[in-house]
């Protein structure tokens, strides 16, 4: 009998991190091959081996693909207005410091349209953690190119190539001095969670960068139809280079030149709200 | 066991004590999506594509022919699964055998 059982598949009914995610609402919406439910697997393994309670922690995500990655998790989650996740987290962490606040969010929602709410957060150095999906496009609204759109890209706004350069989100979180920035792929699920699980210990702003594979938006007009070819190009593409040169780190897409990943920035900063309890206690409104 | 490349490795002299573990792979067929991360990415190719399919068309993984006792529980095909339909449950490989 249990030979038999060993020698085929066992058909289950429930996963064991069913009790950190919506199992109702399963399967969800993306579409097959896209990198957020590795994501969203990360993010709850990360917070099943983090030592803050669960209660504790807050997920808020904004418009897009992404946005929906709130409504999965089994905790305090918040849907805002398209481009505000960061503003409402840094209200919230502000009012609520006990809370480990963590904002999962697409490209074109954090750096496009709430490009400064992303910079101005980190020159506060709020305590929140973002971990902003990058698949190269808007994914929701018709596959047009955006501020992370590699340069030559095709997209349904750039049939002919995409005329602009991209950000470099690493150099720009290190340059306004985040405590915390890595990038890792949904590839390197393990190194993803554990730099999430790190992102959480951080005090201060951290961010880790995600490159995840779109195959439906930025892979239908590039040649990578499935999720598996882009889990081809990261794994002959990409280097872990901890201390790599931030300059030189920007993504363009093309087979040969590397993505680069790692845990770039790990350093201790002062915080928002230290900051701000030192003026208060200036101003003598705090003993 | 697939010992091609163990051929030029000299054995060492603890391998009666190493314990190879042993996986029981669970599926929910309900959730997949057919998107293959965990067939391609399984590093002994422990899976295939099923023959049968979900309610929405997807086949979701099986066992590949005389494979089921290859999975070593790395769980490569738990972590990389976007749905959460697929998990690994480690088991003593001697043991479970014995039984």
């Amino acid at each position: 009998m249990v030979e038999v059982q060993v020698l085929r598949e066992v058909v289950s009914s429930e996963s064991p991190r069913d009790d950190l995610i919506r199992r109702e609402r399963f399967p969800h919406i993306w579409c097959p091959g896209c990198g957020l439910g590795t994501v969203l697997k990360c993010y709850v393994e990360a917070i099943a081996s983090s030592d803050i309670p669960r209660d504790k922690h807050v997920i808020v995500s904004g418009i897009g693909c992404s946005g929906r990655m709130a409504g999965y998790v089994n905790i305090d989650s918040y849907h805002v207005t398209h481009g505000r996740p960061i503003a409402f987290a840094e209200g919230m962490k502000i009012v609520r410091p006990d809370l480990e606040v963590t904002v999962i969010s697409g490209d074109g929602d954090l750096v496009t349209i709430g490009g400064n709410h992303f910079i101005h957060a980190i020159r506060r150095n709020v305590d929140i953690n973002v971990f902003l999906v990058n698949n190269f496009i808007y994914g929701m609204t018709g596959n047009q190119y955006g501020s992370t759109t590699p340069l030559g890209a095709r997209s349904s706004t750039s049939p002919y190539g995409c005329p602009e350069y991209p950000f470099n989100l690493p150099l720009l979180a290190a340059a306004l001095g985040a405590p915390f920035v890595a990038r890792w792929t949904t590839l390197h699920v393990r190194q993803l969670a554990e730099a999430m699980k790190k992102a959480m210990k951080v005090k201060g702003f951290a961010f880790i960068e995600i490159i995840s594979p779109c195959p439906v938006g930025f892979g239908s007009y590039n040649e990578m139809r499935e999720g598996m070819d882009f889990i081809k190009f990261f794994l002959e593409n990409c280097i872990v280079d901890h201390n790599a040169d931030l300059n030189k780190v920007a993504i363009s897409m093309r087979p040969g030149d590397p993505i680069i990943l790692g845990n770039f920035v790990e350093r201790e900063a002062p915080t928002y709200h230290d900051l701000e309890r030192e003026v208060f206690r200036k101003a003598g409104w705090l003993k | 066991m697939n010992s091609i490349s163990l051929k030029f490795v000299r054995e060492p002299i603890n391998k009666h004590l190493q314990k190879i573990p042993l996986g029981i792979i669970h599926v929910i067929p309900e959730r997949c999506k057919e998107c293959n991360y965990c067939i391609e990415l399984c590093p002994r190719d422990v899976l295939k594509v099923g023959e049968e399919r979900n309610f929405k068309g997807y086949r979701w993984p099986v066992i590949a022919d005389g494979k089921a006792l290859d999975c070593i529980a790395c769980k490569m095909c738990e972590w990389i699964c976007p749905e959460f339909a697929i998990f690994v449950k480690e088991v003593d490989r001697t043991e479970w055998i014995k039984s």
